[in-house]
């Protein structure tokens, strides 16, 4: 077919293959397969693919815990993305991380991070190993609002500034910190001022719309491959709750619906004004991310000695099992 | 006595400190309109108002340094950060700053603060949401560390913490939150010191937090057979050990179970200790049962693998008093 060449269409089908894998993740808890509850919905973020669409094969990135879209949008597969939520051994991290580390270094992916902030400075390394090796590569830190109250993040932004690295920090602002609305956690909220003040090129696009993201972080994203570095805040609404067993009490249902309507799929829907391939897009990416379902939820759950691989390099000796240092305490004393 | 639940006594405890004395603030994440991520502040914001009641915005860092701020000039705040983990955060607040400020200002500011905090496994939250750090907060001196494992103990301690000169590091365990039990009117030890929650003569088993519940668990699976003492240490540091160190000199035998990583852990500080002072009434070495030397592991199959439970403890307490081995020993 000819859509795939489409940018706009194929970037209203990977925001598509976002939201109905999200809509899985939320069927996998319902079902009981997830590992926990602590699983971050992207629905209403989706338009992140904006940006996500400047970056090439070899940039890497980090994100934060909700970031299972972004990784989507870099090419991960969502059968090994589902496994891995559920805790299976055939999961990207073998079943180790879960829906808040996912990782994939071949994709570039250095790693989603539970700690907020935690993975923002990564990306100033990662600019170093571009710099001094000349690859190319740029590196983009992905992470919500509420980083925007993390000192590391004033601390990277100043280093990648000050180095003038190929690196992009990208606020995902959905207006909330778990219950917090963002205009309760910052003093003032003018996030691009605050990157501009390091001295990074700052943009905040309006993530209603994926088409505006994409030429609104361009300028932004070729200048980090020039080393100067960028900073883009994504304005979004996060459709539900912060996690899964969150059904956010502190906003009104006024004010959900008006953030919902700022969806960045029924917008791409009316730019793009062809129900027929659409539609298509739609049932392809179904049927995708129900076998991706299914091939998850089949997959077996990871051994149990497996816990003690991957603590260390695989060169070197794994720890022992408490099991066998009980074993041979007490065989001693026979 | 009405029953209530973990969550509810530590509440409790927040509200009639709060009720008593209005230098009493808190301050964290989500505590205020959220009610705070488990709950246990659900409805102090409208009790005590915003000025008390202190929602920050997610600067752990800066939470616990504000903390200090406010102690040393005459609040006494109960500041919390949402998970024990977010302590690779804070521990320059915590132990170079909090910890020190008495000692190295010659005694003249002491920081009267709580942090409390949550940690431990059992809800699938992966590698960065479900340590148990407490070995950190005992090998700082300056620092007191209790851990509740009882309804009661939740409020008693966390209202003796809040009396404290000294900053006291407060973790619960967050698969107690809904345990139910009753608040006794008195504290069932007095503060710093263990309580004894089963009487014994074969075994000592020391142990804190969630782990006193398995341990129960198989203290009474093995009786009449093995007749187990446990000791609840209830406050980790400084580490009252005169009730231990009686009842291991009694049975002559001591198991120590937690929950925490067990190379460098407060196990391993209670099996010196015993070994030290009671190594002429041993008739076996202290043994450390804790959890695996690894990351917690998402996987809710590698997640429960990972620590103790009770058939573990009923396992090594048996193979340690009657030599008889489990399966996976021989
Ligand atoms: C250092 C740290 N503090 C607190 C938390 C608990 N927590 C997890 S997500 C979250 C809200 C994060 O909000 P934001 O950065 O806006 O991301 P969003 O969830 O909205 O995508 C909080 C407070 C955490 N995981 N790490
Ligand atoms: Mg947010």
């Amino acid at each position: 077919m000819t859509l795939a060449n489409d940018a706009p269409l194929s970037r209203y089908r990977t925001m598509r293959r976002i939201r109905t894998f999200e809509e899985r993740v939320g069927e996998l808890f319902l079902k009981g397969e997830s590992a926990g509850s602590m699983l971050h919905l992207s629905i209403g973020e989706e338009a992140v693919v904006g940006l996500t669409d400047h970056m090439k094969t070899g940039d890497t990135f980090t994100t934060h815990h909700r970031g299972h879209g972004i990784f989507l949008a870099r090419g991960a597969d969502p059968m090994r993305m589902l496994a891995e939520i559920a805790g299976r051994e055939a999961g990207y991290c073998r079943g180790k991380g879960g829906s808040m580390h996912i990782a994939d270094r071949g994709l570039g992916h250095l790693g989603a991070n539970a700690i907020v902030g935690g993975g923002i400075p990564h990306i100033v390394g990662a600019g170093i190993t571009a710099r001094n090796t000349a690859n190319q590569a740029i590196s983009v830190a992905f992470f919500g609002d509420g980083a925007m109250s993390q000192g590391i993040l004033y601390e990277a932004m100043n280093m990648a500034a000050l180095w003038k690295l190929p690196v992009v920090f990208c606020c995902i602002n959905n207006q909330y910190g778990m219950g917090t609305r963002v205009d309760r956690s910052a003093g003032k909220q003018a996030f691009p001022a605050r990157a501009e003040a390091f001295g990074l090129n700052a943009v905040r696009a309006d993530g209603a719309d994926v088409e505006t993201v994409h030429n609104d972080t361009q300028a932004v994203m070729e200048g980090a491959r020039d080393g100067h570095p960028g900073f883009v805040e994504i304005d979004a609404y996060r459709f539900h709750g912060h996690a899964r067993m969150d059904k956010s009490p502190y906003r009104t249902p006024e004010e959900e619906a008006a953030g919902r309507d700022r969806d960045p799929l029924i917008m791409a829907r009316t730019t793009l004004d062809d129900e027929a391939a659409l539609n298509t897009i739609d049932a392809e990416v179904t049927e995708e991310m129900d076998a991706a379902m299914a091939g998850a939820i089949a997959a077996p759950v990871p051994a149990t000695d497996t816990m003690f691989q991957d603590v260390y390099d695989p060169t070197t000796p794994a720890p022992q099992p408490q099991r066998a240092r009980l074993a041979s305490v007490l065989e001693e004393l026979n | 006595m009405t029953k209530t639940t973990y969550r509810d006594a530590l509440r409790k405890a927040l509200l009639d400190a709060m009720a008593e004395d209005e230098n009493v603030i808190l301050m964290g994440e989500e505590v205020g309109l959220y009610g705070g991520a488990y709950g246990v502040t659900k409805g102090l914001l409208d009790h005590f108002g915003a000025n008390r009641v202190i929602d920050t915005p997610i600067s752990e860092p800066g939470i616990v340094g504000a903390a200090i701020g406010a102690a040393m000039t005459g609040l006494r705040p109960v500041a919390e950060i949402m998970y024990v983990d977010f302590a690779g955060m804070v521990m320059d607040q915590l132990a170079n700053q909090a910890a020190k400020s008495r000692y190295m200002f010659g005694g003249q500011i002491g920081v009267p603060m709580v942090l409390r905090t949550q940690g431990g496994t059992g809800r699938s939250a992966a590698a960065q949401h479900s340590q148990s750090l407490e070995a950190w907060m005992m090998h700082t001196p300056g620092l007191r560390l209790a851990m509740p494992a009882t309804v009661s103990d939740a409020y008693h301690l966390l209202r003796d913490a809040m009396r404290q000169p000294d900053p006291v590091v407060f973790i619960e365990h967050k698969g107690l939150y809904t345990l139910k039990g009753e608040i006794s009117p008195d504290p069932d030890a007095p503060w710093g010191q263990p309580a004894i929650r089963r009487d014994g003569r074969d075994l000592t088993i020391a142990t804190y937090s969630r782990m006193l519940h398995e341990t129960l668990t198989a203290a009474a699976a093995l009786a009449p057979e093995v007749e187990v003492e446990v000791i609840d240490l209830r406050c980790l540091n400084p580490l009252d050990d005169t009730v231990l160190m009686e009842s291991v000199r009694r049975t002559g035998r001591c198991l120590i179970v937690t929950e925490a990583v067990t190379t460098g852990s407060v196990a391993s500080e209670i099996a010196a200790r015993v070994t030290e002072q009671c190594f002429d009434w041993l008739e076996e070495p202290p043994l450390r049962l804790g959890g695996e030397d690894i990351p917690i592991p998402v996987s809710p199959a590698l997640e429960r693998a990972s620590i103790p439970d009770a058939m573990l403890i009923e396992e090594v307490a048996r193979w340690l008093v009657t030599r008889e081995a489990p399966s996976w020993a021989a």
